[in-house]
């Protein structure tokens, strides 16, 4: 099957208002008769399900945790970007579109971050009439925070909370229509299948995770929105139960699966402190508007501090090697997130790495105290001069700024960061690829959308910080619902979708038949001894730094780690209970499909660009000298990928990306 | 270090339980809470035992979904945590740790420790909303300036998780806390005013309804609040409910 | 309007428009009995004048009483409640790392000052009530039939510490009121909404005034023992 994006005609200031005046309404009576699953209850799921709720369709929504508020949405911290220009710094829609396409390397669809750019202003607007607390200046008007290497000010962001104060925004606005009866809300129920009538997705399956219920559920259409697949590599930002499932799933029953390859790998997360690690915690990017990373010159001291005998604070500033700052001197410390975490790479790769495990730099605020001491002693008319009083001033103003990361590191590390310099290492943050979608968040499944982290389309290989929360809304309050109302308008005589078919009862034998084969298996290891081994492969052989000889010893390690996690497995308990084993079973399965696909992408791409990074494809002289290359001849495309079977047989499609209103460029830092 | 565990094992919602003791061994102290109860599954897992079931998600303090009641405490003895962000360096080598699920008539045991708190989320569908539609032609979100410090006393009482631990270590099992929070998020706003009056009637008799206890103001909620959500708050929403019934 | 004394922000508001009240009849009971202490010649015409006057006895007298059964029984009501909102307790419940004992006894230091304003009506209302309305002398004298024999009520009083028990089971219970009040005060302040920038000095006057006045009425009670042991 071709892929046809259906980008509207016209210039791309025009396409979006043009495309909604043209298309088929569904009126409001016959909204009544349709129903609508929306999988995920996170910025996109959510605010898809309210808003097509309040249109007047009948949404079933699902969500496997306790209740829709904990999608990890939630844990989002810096802001969200919006083209209001209230700052008077010359921000405008089109500066936002330019900004996420360049951020995203250029391996983005123009008319879809065009769109996102352009609804951004509404979704400041909806969330304040919706109670969404931003931050505000003294005048009582909202604040705007400056983020991620961009030249303007346009993130809006409520303290180190933004997405869950978004997210409780829209998780009021599904209240309020479930209240209304509008959304039938499905919690700790698992989607794990979808089901196709007639070439449609019409329904899907699903587990209750209480009572091990084997469900139908049928509608009209199906959305994903169902996050992004991190946890791939086993150790991640994301939350513990974040998967790839429905998105898998999605992807077996036809829907391409698009740039798999393209992971943003976060540079200040906390270091792995042993084996039994289950996560990691990301601090804000705004860190490193303050603070400075090094690691030392000199091997000795490496060793010394790691024996405990040097402490990182008595090294003099001669034996320091600020590298961000010496390779990039443009940029310094704020060079975006996919250059900074390879150069930690590169350092600890060569032995710099500042704790035992040998994968830490140095994030150090002393100098910035020290600024901040000066001139707030300066301010005040006090002793410049006086050492403890400056640090105290000092502290106080960092304490403000990033009191609640500092006492966050403080109780993960048990190390006070205002006294010796934090230690961080980049961490598996976001995926920019998922499910392919065209420009009407339709996925190549007819009547399955999908929206959020689970699709490819807006950040290209590279996500601008602040961006995520951006696209999930925008997706969900103010895309999908017109996307779908125009397919939805076929639909209005069919009537109510059995859930009696052939199909209903073929895709439910298959679930219950895999959910039995776990319980039965019987192996000898757990899910999570064959999930980290799939973690460590993935983040030694397809994490921040690519080659062909690893990516392809990758793929055979994960397609023999999979067959002998079929072997292997053992999941305790049975399928008629809350068996959490079970549910990773499954989870992990599927990491285990994806996974090879992933190093499958990978291998394809045989460029560098954006958080993909391979070490054929540098820049061999000039001043970019060991900088990524990318190759817009031969790479400017999407790859999509079409199931069949096994990962390795999987058929590649290819989007050629164009580029009619911005210019292709190489990202530079220096 | 070396650890015995008093922990509830519960089958399911209709089993009586019982507390059942167990030992773990060569505990870091570097570990978090969950990491050691990880430990603990592995262990149970590989002696074909059933693995504890607990409820965890984000592990970073944010998604609310962790729970736990450990040495008589919601979250353990920590401040300012959720059971993800406790570290076992807050205990030391040979201790007894008891764990238990939240313990309310409104949250009832699914299993082992996990309980079920949709209790909050049918307080939170009564009325734990602003009437306004998607549209994208709302007011420009400048049109209205809101005070500062208003703004900032609304977003404290909106950092709330909903976690539960106030309702669990209150003595009285009152949800005040997590409903005065929601009320006043929205009291402090004038979006939130225009419905002021429906909404907290409708939340408190919903939160009657679901069986949690009357607050007698012991303050136990507060301290044990993750996110340090202030008492204020259930005095805002007592003057907010004393107004509305006056007034409707 | 109607239904909120079923709401429990209704009942907890009640029973702190109760508490209110009688921390005021407390106040005014104990300037009254502190006079016994200075000038008992004043305190016995203070108590005839309360004891006699119409809207005292037959208007404050009986909003009193109801105020007392009311704090009471909704006190009970909900306690009752309560235990029922969680059916299977802790194994390990450790209360005090996040509050007061007062806050979380409060039915027990409740159920104290019940019983003893049990011995308290059986020590002076019964028989007051008795003399002026069954017997129905409402004179206030020792002798009513003689003029000049005096008011009985200062007499009354010190006649009632001779007692070494009574004298120790009041100061038990005054020290049960004070534990009451410590947390009652500010917790009715609480319940009514108040809690703002005057909250801080407020909890600090609480402090005092539930120290101060049942120490107070401790302080009378073991005056008038010893004055009767030294005597």
């Amino acid at each position: 099957m071709a892929l046809d994006s259906k980008i509207p005609e016209g210039p791309i200031a025009d396409k979006w208002t043009n495309y909604k005046n043209h298309i088929d309404l569904v009126n409001p009576a016959n909204k009544r008769n349709i129903d609508v699953i929306v999988v995920g209850t996170g910025l996109a799921g959510g605010s898809a399900a309210a808003t097509l709720a309040e249109l007047g369709y009948n949404v079933k929504a699902f969500c496997f945790q306790d209740s829709p508020r904990r999608a990890h949405s939630i844990a989002a911290q810096g802001g969200i970007n919006a083209a209001k220009n209230y700052q008077g710094d010359g921000d405008s829609t089109y500066r936002l579109f330019y900004d996420t396409v360049k951020g995203g390397d250029y391996r983005s669809r123009e008319a879809n971050v065009y769109r996102l750019a352009e609804v951004s202003a509404n979704i400041i607007d909806q969330c304040v009439a919706q109670g969404v607390p931003f931050a505000r200046e003294y005048g009582g008007l909202l604040d705007n925070r400056s983020f991620g290497g961009v030249l303007v000010s346009r993130t809006f962001y409520a303290a180190g909370q933004t997405g869950q104060q978004l997210l409780l925004g829209a998780y009021s606005a599904m209240n309020r229509q479930i209240g209304r009866g509008k959304i039938k809300m499905y919690n700790r129920h698992e989607m794990l299948d979808v089901v196709k009538v007639d070439g449609k997705a019409r329904g899907i399956i699903t587990r209750n995770l209480i009572t091990g219920e084997i469900e139908r559920h049928s509608a009209h259409a199906v959305v994903l929105g169902t996050g992004g697949y991190g946890n791939v590599f086993f150790l991640s930002t994301n939350a513990m139960g974040s998967n790839v499932t429905a998105g898998w799933k999605a992807h077996k029953r036809g829907a391409y699966f698009a740039n798999p390859c393209y992971t943003q790998i976060h540079p200040t997360c906390i270091p792995v402190s042993g084996d039994h690690q289950s996560k990691l915690t990301l601090m804000s990017e705004s860190l490193r508007n303050d603070g400075r990373i090094w690691v030392p010159k000199h091997m000795k001291d490496v060793e010394a501090i790691k024996a405990g005998t040097l402490k990182p604070k008595d090294l003099a500033e001669a034996d320091r090697d600020y590298y961000l700052e010496r390779r990039y001197p443009a940029f310094g410390n704020l060079v975006p997130r996919d250059v900074a975490s390879r150069a930690a790479k590169e350092r600890c790769d060569a032995g710099y790495g500042v704790n035992a495990t040998g994968e830490a730099v140095f994030l150090d605020f002393a100098s910035a105290i020290q600024r901040y001491g000066k001139e707030q002693a300066h301010v005040k008319g006090l002793d410049e001069n006086n050492a403890d009083l400056v640090k105290k001033l000092g502290q106080d103003v960092v304490k403000n700024k990033y009191g609640n990361l500092f006492q966050m590191y403080e109780k993960i590390v048990d190390q006070d960061p205002y006294e010796t310099p934090m230690m961080i290492y980049p961490a598996v943050h976001y995926t920019m690829g998922g499910v392919w979608v065209d420009y009407n968040l339709m996925t190549t499944v007819p009547g399955l959308y999908c929206i959020g982290e689970a699709n490819f389309s807006d950040h290209g290989a590279n996500r601008l910080g602040a961006s995520a929360l951006m696209q999930g809304l925008a997706d969900g309050y103010f895309v999908l619902p017109y996307t779908i109302g125009d397919y939805l308008s076929d639909d209005i005589r069919t009537g109510p979708i059995a859930t009696d078919s052939k199909e209903f009862e073929d895709a439910e034998k298959e679930v219950r038949e895999r959910l039995e084969f776990f319980v039965n298996n019987n192996g000898s290891h757990s899910v999570d001894h064959f999930h980290k081994k799939l973690g460590k492969i993935m983040w030694n052989k397809v994490g921040m730094s690519r080659n062909i000889k690893g990516l392809t010893e990758a793929i055979s390690e994960i397609k023999a780690l999979r067959e002998e996690f079929w072997k292997e497995v053992k999941v305790p308990g049975t399928n008629e209970e809350y068996n959490e084993e079970l549910a990773k079973a499954g989870r992990v399965a599927d990491f285990l499909e994806l996974g090879e696909l992933f190093a499958k992408d990978a291998l394809n791409r045989e460029e560098s660009c954006g958080g993909h990074f391979r070490e054929d494809s540098v820049e061999l002289d000039g001043e970019q000298k060991g900088e990524a290359k990318r190759d817009d001849e031969n790479f400017a495309y999407v790859s999509a990928w079409e199931y069949k079977g096994e990962p390795s047989d999987a058929v590649l499609h290819k989007e050629e990306l164009e580029f009619k209103d911005i210019e292709l460029k190489q990202r530079s830092y220096k | 270090m070396n650890l015995t565990l008093k922990i509830w094992r519960q089958k399911n919602a209709s089993d009586k339980g019982k507390m059942v003791d167990y030992k773990v061994d060569d505990i870091s102290p570097d570990m978090s809470f969950l990491e050691m109860l990880d430990v603990l599954n592995e262990q149970l897992i590989n002696k074909d035992d059933a693995p504890i079931a607990f409820d965890h998600d984000c592990r970073e303090g944010i998604c609310g979904m962790c729970s736990l009641y450990i040495n008589g405490e919601a979250h353990g003895p920590d401040r300012g945590v959720t059971t993800c962000q406790l570290h076992m360096r807050m205990f030391n080598d040979g201790d007894t740790i008891y764990i238990e699920p939240f313990r309310a008539s409104a949250f009832p045991v699914v299993k082992d420790l996990i309980v079920d708190r949709s209790s909050f989320d049918r307080i939170q569908h009564a009325g734990g909303f602003i009437s306004v539609n998607t549209s994208g032609n709302t007011i420009d979100a400048n049109a209205i300036p809101i005070e500062k410090h208003d703004a900032d006393t609304a977003f404290e009482a909106a950092t709330c998780i909903g976690c539960g631990a106030c309702v669990a270590s209150c003595k009285n099992s009152s949800a005040m806390l997590f409903v005065g929070a929601k009320v006043s998020q929205f009291a402090l706003l004038p979006q939130g005013k225009v419905e002021a009056t429906d909404r907290v009637l409708n939340m408190v008799k919903q939160m009657d309804e679901e069986g949690f206890g009357n607050c007698t103001n012991t303050g136990a909620c507060e301290v044990e609040c993750p996110k340090g959500i202030s008492l204020e708050n259930i005095a805002r929403m007592n003057r907010e409910y004393l107004k509305a019934s006056l007034k409707g | 309007m109607s239904g909120i004394l079923n709401s429990s922000i209704g009942r907890k508001v009640a029973m702190a428009l109760s508490a209110f009240f009688l921390m005021i009849f407390l106040l005014q009971h104990f300037a009254i009995n502190i006079l016994s202490v200075f000038s008992p010649d004043t305190f016995n015409e203070v108590s005839h004048f309360m004891g006699t006057f119409w809207v005292i006895q037959y208007v404050l007298q009986p909003v009193l009483i109801f105020g007392v059964v009311f704090h009471f029984v909704m006190g009970f009501i909900l306690e009752l409640k309560n235990t029922k909102s969680r059916q299977v307790s802790y194994a390990k419940n450790n209360g005090g790392a996040n509050s007061s004992w007062m806050s979380r006894n409060m039915i027990w230091s409740g159920l104290a000052i019940l019983a003893f304003i049990g011995l308290h009506f059986y020590d002076f209302w019964f028989p007051e009530i008795n003399t002026k309305f069954i017997v129905g002398d409402m004179s206030g004298l020792i002798d009513p039939n003689t003029a000049d024999s005096g008011f009985r009520y200062f007499e009354e009083l010190q006649h009632k510490f001779h007692s070494h028990v009574r004298t120790i089971i009041y100061v038990i219970a005054f020290i049960f009121l004070a534990l009451h009040l410590l947390h009652g005060f500010n917790s009715a302040f609480q319940s009514v909404g108040a809690n703002n920038k005057y909250t801080k000095g407020l909890q600090g006057f609480g402090k005092v005034y539930a120290i101060l006045i049942p120490l107070g009425f401790i302080f009378i009670a073991v005056f008038h023992h010893l004055k009767h042991v030294l005597s």
